[in-house]
């Protein structure tokens, strides 16, 4: 199948749902309190996004979001490295990370709110516990897992403790860490939305958190279509991002010569 | 032990004969409780090619790795060129059995690996990396990544690498077992040659009797493990430079097989008894 059919079934797929939503609502068949009509939500979405007024809660979102993305993955990547390298640390510090971990990160908000504020910064907490897990056991996993023969030869080569690890362990743990940034760009945003859910003065959590408040579904829906947007666009970006990085892996380029 | 002992350091220092280059003493190498090789006597002249034959498991790569400072021996000394070894060593060249090679380096990158970390500027390690790509046959190729390279091109890119920053003694772990006949064939002449250009001390480990014949100075035969220990040591008086493949006609060649044979088919047998 070329990609041009997948193309036209994908699209053809997008038609028939939201189609059928659309004539069950005009057919009296889909209660519009619970699932309003498609074509009200996409007239809701183009009245905030022709609104000026709208980016700002997008750049406080997005503010949130970034900035709990790369304190998160900067303190999950540094921490990951260092107790991947240190056996000894690790066993120390085990129990207390798995115990940290396992704190439904939720229940953290209400504390953060209390410790930081209402503003930017209780957010961008909530963020970095979410994306700092997912980053440091991946960045752990990865200088653990570098191949012992590719580390001996290095060293024979005279390679100090520091070009091991810019020359070995890090490039090893990079296609990991890189992995972990794709799944944690998806908390980051939840710990941003879920901060701003909770307790906030703008944002696309409080626009939700509005519409919410007013019985307005047609609000919901469409602040959850613009953040599954804005995760996507995110998305894209990191898969520009991956493929400049990692040019050495097997399936980026060309097969081997034989 | 006799010949371990007519082997040690002192009696090789004749005039005559070129200094030791490496020397393994009474070296025993063990983890835990298991034992792997014990009491090891063994010196490499330098420029001489010694190949260590054994059956599998008898603890052959464990002395390479005490050689290079990867492992510690429980008992013993190993000293290279008089210096006893602690920790890593940086003045050997090690070209292992399985892939070394930095797969997120090029070609290029990971041949000048040894000469940056020594500190060499940019352009002369560029100029030496180029040389020695396209000593091993790989000019053209400085840019592939080893995933884009066949596996004796990974071979050679491995080979240029350890020959680099010339290493006073190269160990070879099975260098060309994971290759087929033919390459393996091409890539021994292709050893050889460049060995021949400039002589050092070998210590190259193998299960193939035939490829230690062909390619060493000296063949030495290691018993069955745990506690492994050397058994006997026959020169080799082929005449060089050899030819990989035809050197095996030679009748001189297949006397030496035999003999070998003879003392290493024992073990064999022995290691596979312990196997089964």
């Amino acid at each position: 199948m070329n990609a041009m059919t997948e193309r036209m079934i994908q699209l053809g797929l997008l038609v028939v749902i939201v189609g059928g939503w659309q004539l069950g609502v005009e057919a009296g068949v889909i209660d519009v309190f619970f699932f309003p009509a498609p074509f009200d939500i996409m007239k809701q979405i183009v009245a905030w996004i022709i609104d000026p007024g709208f980016y700002r809660h997008v750049s406080i979102t997005l503010t949130e979001t970034v900035l709990g993305y790369v304190i998160g993955t900067a303190l999950g990547v540094a921490a990951g490295v260092w107790l991947g390298l240190s056996r000894g640390t690790y066993r120390i510090l085990d129990p207390f990370i798995k115990a940290l971990n396992a704190i439904p990160r939720v229940v953290l908000a209400p504390i953060f709110v209390l410790w930081l504020g209402l503003g930017l910064w209780s957010k961008v907490a909530l963020s970095v516990t979410l994306v700092f897990f997912i980053t440091f056991f991946n960045a752990m996993q990865g200088v653990r897992e570098v191949n012992p023969v590719v580390l001996a030869n290095a060293r024979i080569l005279g390679a100090e403790r520091s070009s091991l690890l810019t020359h070995v362990y890090f490039p090893a743990a990079a296609s990991w860490i890189l992995s972990s940034l794709r799944t944690s760009v998806g908390f980051a945003v939840v710990g941003a939305i879920i901060g701003e859910y909770l307790g906030a003065s703008a944002g696309l959590g409080y626009l939700i958190a509005q519409a919410e408040g007013n019985f307005d579904a047609v609000g919901v829906f469409a602040g959850i279509m613009i953040l599954a947007m804005f995760v996507l666009i995110i998305d894209r970006i990191l898969d520009i991002a991956e493929a400049r990085l990692i040019k050495w892996s097997p399936h980026s380029t060309e097969s081997p010569a034989t | 032990m006799a010949l371990a002992v007519v082997k040690s350091a002192t009696t090789m220092m004749s005039p005559d004969k070129p200094r030791p280059m490496v020397s393994i003493d009474s070296v025993t190498m063990s983890f835990g409780t298991f034992i792997a090789v014990q009491n090891v006597d063994l010196t490499v002249a330098d420029g001489e090619f010694l190949a260590i034959v054994g059956p599998t498991g008898c603890g052959k790569s464990t002395i390479l790795n005490a050689i290079a400072g990867l492992l510690k021996p429980a008992s013993g000394t190993v000293s290279i060129d008089g210096a006893p070894v602690h920790g890593v060593q940086n003045n050997i060249g090690y070209l292992f059995q399985q892939d070394a090679l930095l797969p997120w380096k090029t070609a290029f990158e990971n041949v000048e690996l040894g000469p940056m970390f020594k500190g060499t500027s940019a352009g002369e390690r560029r100029e030496q990396a180029m040389k020695w790509l396209a000593k091993v046959g790989l000019k053209g190729f400085e840019q592939r990544y080893p995933h884009q390279l066949s596996g004796g091109q990974r071979k050679r890119v491995q080979m240029a690498q350890a020959l680099i920053t010339g290493p006073k003694v190269i160990l070879m772990d099975e260098p060309f077992s994971a290759l087929d006949i033919h390459t393996r064939h091409l890539m021994q002449n292709e050893l050889l040659a460049l060995w021949q250009e400039e002589r050092r001390a070998v210590v190259m480990i193998t299960h193939d009797l035939e490829e230690a014949i062909a390619l060493g100075d000296r063949v030495v035969v290691l018993a069955a493990g745990p506690c492994s220990h050397v058994i006997d040591s026959f020169p080799v008086d082929l005449a060089r430079p050899r030819d990989v493949a035809e050197i095996k006609l030679d009748p001189r060649f297949m006397d030496l097989y035999r003999n070998i044979w003879s003392s290493l088919r024992g073990e064999v047998e022995k290691s596979y008894e312990r196997h089964d």
